[in-house]
């Protein structure tokens, strides 16, 4: 019965050694984010360069995956769409600090780690959604208001645990410290239409249905929505607001890419770290997925230009990642979900 | 075939138990459980090691809800899949009515769709959006939400209904299985001594399935434990959700590891509960025969009353869902047929069939090796290897990648000593990774139902083969294997679906560009947009059918060939 066993188990290796194979002309990279989002940019890349890139996809699991694989792990990329997962990386010392003179000049400081242990790529803001027939313009323009009880039963959010929402909320508790945070967080809660539920497009959706009037949601959800046939109506009964834009400014998180201890492909990685911070690959981020580009000489794209202007809250990212887990704990305190 | 075997047994040497072939059974039955444990092994060591104590704060915030839903969220599905189950099972073996040979197998079509499938299907169909809200806003002239009421899909009931649909053919199968099996005989008994149809039923018929039944419950409440994809979607916080928090969100693997056991020692505690419960029954199958199965002939109210309820659990789990993923992926059917498409569906058939094989073979011996040593020992063996069905397929996974990954780095550190060479990853993220993974999680479905299918075969079959001079493989080989054919075939296509719709350990296990069926559709539905995922979603229930079909023929074929 085992030689029968060893028999499968040497079959499935051998079926699949081309696939694990390291050719050279490589790049693995381990992506948080939809091979779909990433194909784009790695299609352009191949296509310049000649270096293939292979891609594992994974909600969750990546970075034990990588650690446990240690030195011989085949990943040279990790990408990743939020900073606490960036910072989570450098924790466990999976990263390896990389500068160059293209990704320096490219990346400004506030969007990399000090020692280049992982790069920004883009930035995505995170926008109050208003009912154009039920919300006056003006009538909400901050965060803090969102706690005001005027706005019972008339706010959606995703959950509470969502990495962008820990992500803001950590941003409060370190602009306000925790027991105020809390209290906001509170506020907030008791201001919600629903049990938070669905994902950030869900909510504008919501906004149209009548089920509420303000709603929390990335910038670029809202790009999608216009694209798409079935939600562009939805899209187009609402009012985004750049919160907060005329005090400390916006929250923002990154997606982003660090580079591996173990990178076997070493080389090709810092290629294609370069590449993608070069202007052409973000003005595919751009144009394609509506993210901010994270090289300053890269302009949005007209459609998210006319949402209005940017002015990100300067709060370092780190910060934010810092605050994480006392964020992740209020959550929980103020029973936020449920 | 008459299995209560008239011949007196001849005494059986104490000797020939004791023989070297008897040891070696048990021996590969130790090792094998030993490597078959080794990720929940790894999962329970993580355990003992947390980053920090996650239980005051849990316990303080979230634990009383997580524990609440998880509660009424086992209990809403066992209801559910009891009801729909044993019932349509009942109504299928023991009435006639029209449709009841289609029946027979369609009940058990609802198996093929994932639960995260059918959660994205039912949501994109009833929420406010959906073509069924949309024509009741048309019909009475309502303008928003605010305007009406209807049920909320996601929420604790939408969950326990879409779980509730797409498990009760783990009941009814089994079910149905132990209701063809009783001999009519006790039947026409208990209705002499003046039981009701009725009372029977309750009394004689359900206390003798009882076995089966409760394999089929067991397998449901450990699907439910560990489902992520529903519950997250519907945002039902359950254990499961508070599991991924721990690890995702606090970065406190071993906490959720912790949370993990709890779930395990959860599933423990019910499958021994059970088991105690009827520890003084044992059953043999004592068949007679000689009566064939008399159905009811059934007034015509009636039948339209069976029709009706079969055709119910068949249309919500199986017709709506597979027309709505049929209709999208013609319309989309362009941008889904590519080559990509192809090279998933053969990704998906080898490691499913693959695992199918493995999890028979393993089941097969560990099942055997029980039945030839039946101690103490033996059973905790078998409990132990059905262990990583109780585990979220994602906390499984890191449970795999743990002792792969240093066994690999252990083997590439002695190469390169002694011989220079590296020999790198060999086994960790290949497709061996996922079919070990496969293999642990589902070894339970294979193991259990073949442990149950040997414990019905009198004693006296091996006692007339062995004392006849036949070793115990042969024994196998020539004796039972083709009385178990039947169960073979059932578990080793139980498995084989299940693993076409795996998803969480796949996504993590995975090589690089490795795309299955489940994780191509997982990209696109977890991103809204279900419809491009149309074609391979239907695929994964389409291939889940063709075995749905031979499973339910093998059964009744099984039944008309005694």
């Amino acid at each position: 019965m085992r030689s029968r066993l060893t028999a499968i188990a040497i079959l499935a290796i051998l079926l699949n050694l081309p696939l694990a194979a390291m050719a050279a002309g490589e790049v693995n990279i381990y992506s948080y984010r939809q091979p779909y989002l990433l194909e784009p940019l790695l299609d352009a890349f191949t296509r310049k360069t000649g270096i293939e890139a292979n891609v594992v996809f994974a909600r969750n699991g990546l970075a034990e995956r990588l650690q446990r694989e240690g030195r011989n792990s085949p990943a040279d990329l990790v990408m990743t769409v939020d900073i606490a997962r960036l910072n989570e990386l450098v924790e466990r010392d999976l990263t390896e600090a990389v500068t160059t003179a293209t990704l320096e000049q490219d990346i400004p400081a506030s969007l990399r780690h000090p020692e280049g242990k992982w790069y920004g790529l883009t930035s995505r803001a995170r926008l109050i959604f208003a009912a154009k027939d039920r919300v006056e313009p003006g009538e909400i323009t901050t965060y803090e208001e969102l706690a005001d009880p005027k706005w019972k039963g008339r706010i959606c959010t995703r959950s509470g645990k969502h990495p962008y929402n820990v992500a803001l909320f950590a941003s409060m508790i370190a602009h306000h410290g925790e027991a105020k945070a809390q209290q906001w967080l509170q506020g907030l809660k008791d201001n919600l239409a629903r049990r938070p539920q669905g994902g950030d497009r869900d909510q504008i959706v919501a906004i149209a249905e009548g089920v509420c009037d303000i709603a929390l949601g990335n910038s670029y959800y809202y790009g999608k929505m216009l694209e798409d046939e079935n939600q562009r109506a939805a899209a187009e009964s609402v009012n985004l607001i750049f919160p907060n834009a005329g005090g400390r400014g916006t929250h923002i998180n990154i997606s982003g890419m660090a580079l591996t201890h173990s990178a076997p492909n070493r080389d090709n990685a810092i290629k294609l770290m370069e590449y993608l911070t070069t202007p052409e690959a973000q003005t595919i981020y751009a144009t394609v997925n509506y993210e901010y580009p994270a090289n300053p000489e890269v302009p949005p794209s007209d459609v998210v230009a006319g949402w209005g202007t940017l002015h990100p809250d300067d709060l370092p990212l780190n910060t934010i990642a810092e605050n994480r887990e006392a964020a992740v704990k209020m959550v929980d305190r103020v029973n936020y979900d449920n | 075939m008459n299995q209560a075997a008239d011949a007196q047994p001849a005494p059986v040497e104490q000797q020939a138990l004791k023989s070297g072939t008897s040891r070696r059974w048990l021996l590969a039955a130790t090792l094998t459980t030993l490597l078959v444990a080794l990720p929940v092994g790894a999962v329970l060591v993580l355990a003992l090691f947390p980053d920090d104590n996650i239980w005051p704060h849990l316990v303080q915030t979230t634990l009383p809800i997580y524990l609440t839903n998880t509660i009424k969220l086992m209990l809403g599905v066992s209801v559910l899949t009891l009801v729909i189950g044993v019932g349509t099972a009942w109504l299928v073996t023991m009435c006639q009515f029209p449709g009841r040979r289609f029946f027979e197998w369609a009940l058990l079509l609802p198996f093929a769709v994932p639960a995260y499938v059918i959660a994205y299907v039912y949501t994109a169909l009833l929420d406010y959006a959906g073509p069924v809200q949309a024509a009741l806003r048309d019909a009475f002239g309502w303008q928003n939400a605010g305007d009406y009421w209807f049920p909320a899909i996601r929420s604790l009931p939408g969950a326990i209904l879409m779980i509730g649909l797409v498990l009760y053919p783990y009941i009814y199968l089994l079910a149905r299985a132990a209701f063809l099996e009783q001999s009519p005989s006790l039947f026409a008994v208990s209705r002499s001594l003046g039981q009701s149809a009725l009372g029977t039923f309750f009394r004689v018929v359900l206390p003798i399935a009882r076995p089966a039944i409760a394999v089929g419950l067991s397998l449901v409440l450990m699907e439910t434990l560990n489902d992520f994809g529903t519950v997250d979607f519907f945002a039902v916080n359950t254990l499961t959700a508070g599991l991924f928090d721990t690890w995702m969100n606090l970065g406190n693997l071993g906490g959720a590891a912790q949370i993990a056991s709890i779930m395990l020692a959860f599933v423990l505690i019910l499958v021994t509960l059970e088991r105690y419960s009827r520890r003084r029954q044992q059953q043999y199958a004592a068949r007679d025969m000689r009566d064939p199965l008399q159905r009811f002939a059934l007034s015509r109210p009636r039948q339209a009353a069976c029709l009706v309820a079969c055709s119910f659990p068949l249309l919500l789990g199986f017709v709506v869902p597979a027309a709505v993923l049929g209709y999208y992926a013609v319309e989309y059917f362009a941008e889904s047929w590519t080559d990509d498409f192809l090279e998933n569906a053969v990704n998906s058939l080898f490691l499913s069939g693959t695992a199918a094989l493995s999890t028979l073979l393993i089941g097969l011996l560990l099942a055997y090796s029980r039945r030839l040593h039946d101690t103490a020992g033996m059973r905790v063996l078998m409990r132990l290897s059905s262990l990583g069905y109780a585990m979220p397929g994602a906390v499984l996974a890191v449970g795999v990648i743990v002792p792969l990954a240093a066994f690999d780095n252990w083997l590439d550190l002695r190469m390169e000593r002694w011989l220079g060479w590296n020999t790198g990853l060999l086994l960790s993220g290949t497709a061996f990774a996922i079919v070990f993974a496969y293999t642990v999680r589902f070894l339970a479905v294979s193991a259990g139902s073949l442990e149950s299918a040997l414990q019905k075969i009198t004693p006296s079959m091996d006692m007339a083969a062995r004392s006849l001079g036949m070793p115990a493989g042969k024994t196998l080989l020539r004796v039972h294997l083709p009385m178990l054919k039947g169960t073979l075939l059932t578990a080793a296509l139980v498995v084989f679906v299940d693993c076409m719709k795996e998803l969480p350990a796949t996504l993590i296990l995975r090589p690089f560009n490795f795309e299955t069926l489940a994780t191509y559709v997982y990209q696109y539905a977890s991103d809204e947009m279900l419809r491009q995922s149309g074609l391979p979603a239907l695929v994964i229930v389409v291939a889940g059918i063709i075995p749905v079909v031979l499973m339910s023929r093998s059964i009744a074929a099984s039944r008309e060939f005694h």
